[in-house]
């Protein structure tokens, strides 16, 4: 009988247990966003907060160059200036400075510069880096329905990182047993990409690259009509849901920074953040399939995907967990080379990278094979313990 | 004297097996001697068994464990046969029913065919499992509460896997098996068709369900709190009414003027807890079929209210002429 007591006590104690390693701990800090009584609320857990801040502060801009008009212009000084040309020397070489702080801060100029001609393009970080010069100036030209007047640079992304810690790779989904086992259409597992969700596994592919997929399911009848596919699947619509999650999860907000939820398809009832990141939605597959995609060839091969895809931005990219990314603070001011492109070439254009040459790699890796340990030393070691063993016994 | 304030029941009873009446020549088909438990006693009867299958009981088991293998073997190749994976992820995975758009055909079995072969099963043995309850309470002399209360439930089971397709022409229309995936499956469903709160037999089985949690608190506590006086013995105070009928009955005329009986409440409670799912399985079976957004249906029939605006209204930017 006490046995029987001390596992029901036992068992008590397990739930209890697991039951704690699934939730935040409170408190939460909650906001009211929309009419009161109808739950639009931002919920934020506090203890998350302090990382974000510390993540998302602007950089301490570099002085500006006194301005000197009649100053030469860095490409009349320079080689193969195609992207900044427009600027003086020195507000060229300040622009410069402030890249590498962003993006090299550790491999300094030589990240992108080989040896003393700073004109080369051998390197594959000096191509990738002036299209994304392009890039940063059609966002902040372009899509400013996104960025509005606040922008953004290369640090938006980078963050002092050579490369930024979100990007995205197509994925080739879980493994899955083959043959007549049923199909799970990519979801159905731990989907990090949706929020941890068991829906879509990877949700960026559809809606962010390529011809984005149809985001809007329900329909806004209320009767079924005819002529009208009444058969809109909730599959389509968890897939649309995936994508939610991103963004959800991406800027670190609920569903009600965009949707009045008692009728998410509503435009009229939806907070105004809503069409920002409509226009983001716009933006995203636009840059992926402009700038990100064609930049495939000129990678080497650690820098792709496990299906040898190119790096891909999503919404965390430059959100990394807020809403507005650097809270809102622009850098444009500072450095308003990144407004507009300075000249009309190659902006406009998508370059064809397809038979481009070897580039070299800064970050110069060994062949990935001296990373495996050779099967003569594993050979070796595993009679050496066997050896050893023998002596022991 | 027991007390009724534990979580647990305080008074076990422990002796001679209770084989149960005889019933014509049927009691040999009761298994097993019965043994006592004293953790089963915490929460029912100490006594476990015998027990009594029958060819119904004993086929609802077995189709019940096909159906069971079927959705368990799926969900681990979706694995790859992991069993560490298949642990981890037990929650997110699933079996899912044939894509949408390919109607009712029979599916190849790795497009949804073995989500019908274990629906076939799962359901039969659902059924079998009805018809014992059936039997059971036929052989017992019983009135048949409680089959139709089970049949209630099993009516929404079928409508959300079987009657619904089959109105909607679709396979794709059902629900996956799957923990996780068949939660998201119902918000999906509720976004899909405009949020289903605006539909109102949701709003009616949320009634009932809410409100058959209450009246299953009212009863219990009331019982409870006279049992002192012994209130548990409802049934013959129906007619013999002593000290704790009367107590209790005037404890709620007090407190809200109108009391149940030891008859009524069991009533209420049985046609609360029935009309759960059968109002919930009729909102399903209307929606998709006759209604296609609930919100809007409610905005129609006014019972969607608007409110003060808080911030400017969103205009939808594709009607600016973009795309």
């Amino acid at each position: 009988m006490n046995l029987s007591k001390a596992s029901a006590l036992a068992l008590l104690l397990m739930s209890a247990s697991v039951l704690q390693g699934c939730w935040e701990a409170p408190p939460m800090e909650s906001e009211q966003v929309g009419f009161r009584g109808v739950a639009m609320w931002q919920t934020t857990n506090p203890d998350n907060t302090d990382p974000l801040v510390a993540l998302n502060q602007v950089p301490v801009a570099l002085p500006a160059t006194p301005d000197s008009p009649g100053a030469p212009l860095a490409k009349d000084v320079y080689q193969n200036v195609q992207v900044l040309g427009e600027l003086s020397v020195g507000e060229f070489a300040r622009t410069m400075a402030s890249i590498t702080q962003w993006v090299s801060p550790e491999q300094g100029c030589a990240y992108c510069h080989q040896g003393a001609n700073f004109a080369a393009d051998d390197l594959y970080t000096k191509v990738v880096s002036r299209r994304m010069m392009q890039m940063t100036q059609t966002i902040n030209s372009t899509y400013s329905d996104h960025v509005k007047e606040t922008g953004v640079t290369c640090y938006t992304c980078h963050r002092g990182k050579n490369v930024p810690e979100y990007i995205w790779f197509e994925d080739k989904g879980p493994r899955h047993a083959k043959g007549m086992a049923a199909n799970n259409y990519k979801q159905n597992n731990v989907a990090p990409k949706a929020g941890y969700t068991s829906m879509l596994s990877d949700p960026l592919t559809p809606y962010l690259v390529g011809e984005p997929q149809k985001i809007r399911i329900a329909h806004e009848n209320a009767l079924p009509l005819k002529g009208q596919n009444n058969n809109e699947s909730m599959q389509a619509l968890e897939q649309t849901w995936s994508l939610m999650m991103h963004m959800s999860d991406s800027l670190g907000v609920n569903c009600t920074y965009c949707h009045n939820t008692r009728n998410f398809a509503s435009w009229e009832q939806s907070p105004p953040a809503r069409v920002t990141a409509w226009h983001g939605l716009q933006m995203v597959p636009a840059i992926n399939n402009d700038y990100m995609v064609p930049l495939q060839p000129v990678y080497p091969d650690h820098r792709l995907g496990q299906l040898d895809d190119a790096p891909k931005a999503a919404c965390n990219t430059c959100h990394q967990g807020v809403n507005k990314p650097m809270y809102g603070v622009s850098m444009l001011d500072d450095y308003p080379v990144w407004r507009a492109p300075l000249n009309d070439e190659g902006a406009v254009v998508v370059p064809d990278y397809s038979d481009a040459p070897e580039y070299l790699d800064p970050n110069n890796p060994e062949p990935s094979a001296v990373l495996v340990e050779p099967e003569d030393t594993k050979v070796a070691s595993s009679s050496a313990t066997e050896v050893e063993a023998n002596v022991v016994q | 004297m027991p007390e009724y304030q534990n979580i647990f029941t305080q008074v076990q009873v422990h002796g001679h097996g209770e084989m149960g009446i005889p019933i014509g020549n049927q009691t040999r088909n009761r298994a097993g001697k019965p043994v006592f438990s004293w953790l089963l006693g915490l929460l029912g009867n100490a006594q476990l068994g015998p027990i009594y299958l029958g060819a119904t009981g004993t086929f609802s088991v077995i189709f019940g464990f096909i159906a069971f293998e079927i959705i368990g073997l799926n969900m681990l190749a979706s694995v790859n046969w992991d069993p560490v994976q298949f642990v981890r992820q037990l929650f997110w995975l699933a079996l899912e029913p044939p894509p949408p758009g390919s109607g009712l055909s029979i599916p190849p079995m790795a497009q949804g065919g073995w989500w019908l072969l274990a629906g076939f099963f799962l359901t039969m043995s659902i059924l079998l499992w009805w018809l014992r309850t059936y039997l059971r309470a036929k052989a017992l002399n019983m009135g048949y509460h409680i089959p139709w209360a089970f049949g209630a439930a099993i009516w929404l089971y079928l409508v959300l896997g079987f009657i619904r397709p089959l109105l909607m022409g679709d396979w794709g229309e059902a629900v996956p098996f799957g923990i996780f995936p068949h939660l998201d499956w119902t918000a999906a469903f509720s976004m899909r068709y405009g949020n289903l709160f605006y539909n109102p037999f949701h709003m009616l089985s949320i009634v009932f369900l809410y409100g058959s949690a209450v009246l299953f608190g009212m009863h219990a506590a009331t019982i409870l709190a006279v049992g002192r006086y012994g209130g548990e013995r409802e049934i013959e105070q129906i007619t013999d009414r002593g000290t704790a009928t009367e107590r209790a009955s005037l404890f709620w005329r007090w407190t809200m003027g109108f009391n149940a009986t030891m008859e009524s409440i069991h009533r209420w409670a049985w046609w609360f807890a029935i009309l759960t799912p059968i109002t919930g399985g009729i909102g399903i079976l209307l929606t998709g079929t006759v209604v296609d957004n609930w919100y809007m249906w409610g905005v129609k029939h006014g019972i969607a209210p608007s409110y003060p605006e808080v911030y400017v209204p969103s205009i939808d930017p594709t009607l600016g002429g973009a795309n």
